[in-house]
């Protein structure tokens, strides 16, 4: 019966002949889903995000113990010790809970960010190669002075103008990652905008803005979640980069990049106080990469390689 | 007669500035179009010929005031609104726009790849607000779908799941949904099989009978052209040479570049090989046309007089008009 019901899913999904709008799109869905499952790497990419979002939503099941919760007697333990898998830090809190509970602060931080610098970058870019011009110079060298900093260093100076602080964190990274984003979305657009549809749209009295949110950013939306995907292993790096330097995450809260400062002291004696919040963040990266190149695969044929 | 002229051009020229040329250098210009004359009547399926690089897509989009117009008027009547298209203001633009629409040559081009069929065929009508209710947005285009023969299945999927044929046929009924008066179809059948170009060229002969619609019809395909068109235009670098009823054109072409371009339909007739009058030579660069009358470089007829003074058009029967200085004497011959 539920083998039945299985195939009706499945042939209502395979359709050729929709019987409304959503079917149509739920199908397309699922056309870009079976090719990125033919992936194998993408979808241990996928696995591994999967894994931290279980392990963020359930932190407090998962968790042994309390991350904040100080021993001093029994500090840096080593793995395998009595009650902590992986050991303890200096303070003697428990690293696999406190692991745990980095992956709620990282995810947060790449929410946030994978929001915020896309949406920038599309308004600006899209703006710019729609309308040319000197809206165009003006908004793109300012992207071009955002992009010959390097990119922690003019976090650093944001972070540091702002306070320390996940929040500035955020915003110092976002500040940091929309230019790339705008650079495509103005590429993209560039081409549309001369394409013949665009030209049909304008001869039925389409404004600017019409043409920008309904046709140029629904097709500059596929290479940003591409991009977005692929530079999210980045802005990992530079939150831990911002943490280890003690900008971010203020202690005692488990972000992994200041997890490996503190460790760092005790890096000799007691190597997996940094090593394992440092796996946790290659871990991490490493899934976004491969799940991004999937979607790469998936959304934007044209720029992957055929085969 | 004159009441019966929808689109009326008289000296149109469009000229695009190039680029280049240095701060203190002339200023060059193509001149895509120059002082065409040209009276589109209602409800007609008027042709417009001529090779590429001749203006004729220029022409056909400066008469929906989609080129930059340099000189020149075009008085547009279609019995309800009379607009001068070279001075629209804001407001009669937007009206003009439901009145007239262009179909695009590449119907792989011209359909945007992430809507549905039923939203592309429906953003004229929102755009110019047409309808005020979905509902009633979904009914035009229902009805528009149903002319242009495409399923009620066809219109939610998206474009890549069509064929050429049916691409176009998306694009006519986008064309036509806001009901306009005048379209221009820019080499509409051009990019599809000739199987599937006389199925688009039946419904668009059907489509005309039926809502009335006056048709531009550009195109370098002479039999195509001859297929559809009761009346046709033909351009030689940016210029008219020659414009009369298909009929009379095919039958007594006046012109030697009509003359031409007529003897190189290819024939089916297997015996019938290597008779073509052959053109020598490229169309000259619109940049930096010859003097004279433009066609002298390529003509197997040009005298001395062709190469100084350029010939207007001269009326030489009903309706026919030649741009020759020698029509008369090349009759006999």
């Amino acid at each position: 019966m539920a083998e039945i019901e299985k195939q009706g899913l499945r042939a209502w999904l395979m359709t050729d002949t929709p019987t409304s709008r959503r079917h149509a799109r739920f199908a397309a869905l699922y056309a870009g889903w079976l090719t990125l499952k033919a992936n194998p790497m993408a979808m241990v990419g996928l696995a591994i995000l999967i894994l931290l979002l279980g392990m963020a939503a359930f932190a407090p099941l998962l968790s042994p113990h309390d991350p904040f919760e100080q021993n001093l007697i029994g500090r840096l333990q080593s793995m395998g010790a009595e009650g902590h898998i992986l050991g303890t830090d200096s303070l003697g809190r428990d690293l696999l809970s406190r692991v745990i509970y980095g992956s709620r602060i990282t995810l947060y931080i790449v929410a946030l960010v994978a929001l915020i610098a896309p949406i920038v970058g599309l308004l600006v870019g899209t703006v710019a190669g729609y309308t040319g011009g000197i809206v165009d110079a003006i908004l793109m060298r300012i992207t071009d002075i955002f992009l010959a900093f390097p990119r922690l260093v003019l976090a650093l100076a944001f972070v540091a103008a702002l306070g320390a602080g996940i929040e500035n964190a955020v915003l110092a990274i976002s500040l940091t990652a929309w230019p790339p984003y705008a650079r495509i979305a103005r590429a993209e657009t560039l081409t549309i905008r001369n394409s013949d549809y665009i030209a049909a749209v304008k001869l039925q009295g389409a404004g600017a803005f019409r043409i920008i949110t309904k046709h140029i950013w629904p097709l500059c939306i596929s290479s940003l979640i591409v991009r977005v995907t692929l530079d999210m292993a980045g802005v990992i790096l530079a939150a831990a980069g911002l943490g280890f330097l003690g900008l971010g995450a203020q202690p005692p809260s488990p972000e992994w990049g200041a997890m490996i400062s503190e460790g760092r002291r005790f890096i000799l004696d007691s190597w997996w106080v940094a090593t394992i919040p440092g796996l946790a963040i290659f871990t991490v990266s490493l899934g976004f990469n491969l799940l991004g190149d999937g979607l790469r695969d998936v959304l934007d044929p044209k720029d992957g390689d055929s085969a | 007669m004159s009441d019966n002229i929808l689109i009326k051009a008289r000296d149109l020229s469009v000229h695009y500035p190039l680029s280049g040329g240095g701060l203190f250098g002339p200023k060059r210009v193509v001149r895509a179009t120059e002082g065409v004359n040209i009276d589109i009547e209602k409800g007609s399926f008027f042709g417009l010929v001529g090779e590429s690089g001749s203006g004729k897509t220029t022409l056909g989009r400066a008469l929906l005031k989609a080129a930059p117009i340099t000189r020149g008027t075009i008085e547009y009547d279609d019995g309800d609104v009379t607009y001068d298209i070279s001075t629209l203001d804001a407001k009669q633009l937007k009206d003009y726009r439901s009145r007239s629409q262009l179909i695009f040559q590449d119907p792989y081009a011209a359909l945007s790849p992430r809507m549905t069929v039923r939203d592309i065929i429906a953003e004229p009508l929102e755009v110019m607000g047409l309808t005020s209710t979905r509902e009633e947005t979904d009914e035009r285009v229902r009805e528009i779908a149903a002319k242009c023969r495409l399923n009620l299945e066809h219109l939610r999927r998206f474009p890549h799941a069509f064929s050429g044929g049916q691409r176009q046929r998306i694009s006519i009924a986008r064309a036509l949904v806001s009901k306009p008066k005048f379209v221009v179809a820019d080499e509409s059948v051009a990019a599809l099989d000739v199987s599937i170009q006389a199925d688009v060229l039946n419904l668009l002969k059907e489509i005309q009978e039926e809502m009335g619609v006056t048709f531009l019809f550009i195109s370098h395909d002479l039999s195509v052209v001859a297929h559809v068109c009761d009346h046709v235009a033909v351009m030689y670098l940016g210029r008219l040479v020659e414009t009369a009823p298909t009929k009379e054109l095919f039958a007594a072409p006046r012109h030697p570049y009509t003359k031409a371009l007529l003897s190189a339909i290819p024939s089916l007739d297997p015996d019938d090989r290597g008779t073509a009058q052959k053109l020598i030579g490229e169309i000259p660069s619109p940049t930096n046309p010859p003097p004279g009358c433009k066609f002298q470089t390529r003509c197997p007829n040009a005298i001395d007089k062709c190469r100084v003074d350029e010939p207007k058009l001269e009326h030489s029967s009903a309706g026919h008009e030649v741009a020759c200085h020698r029509w008369q004497e090349l009759m006999d011959t």
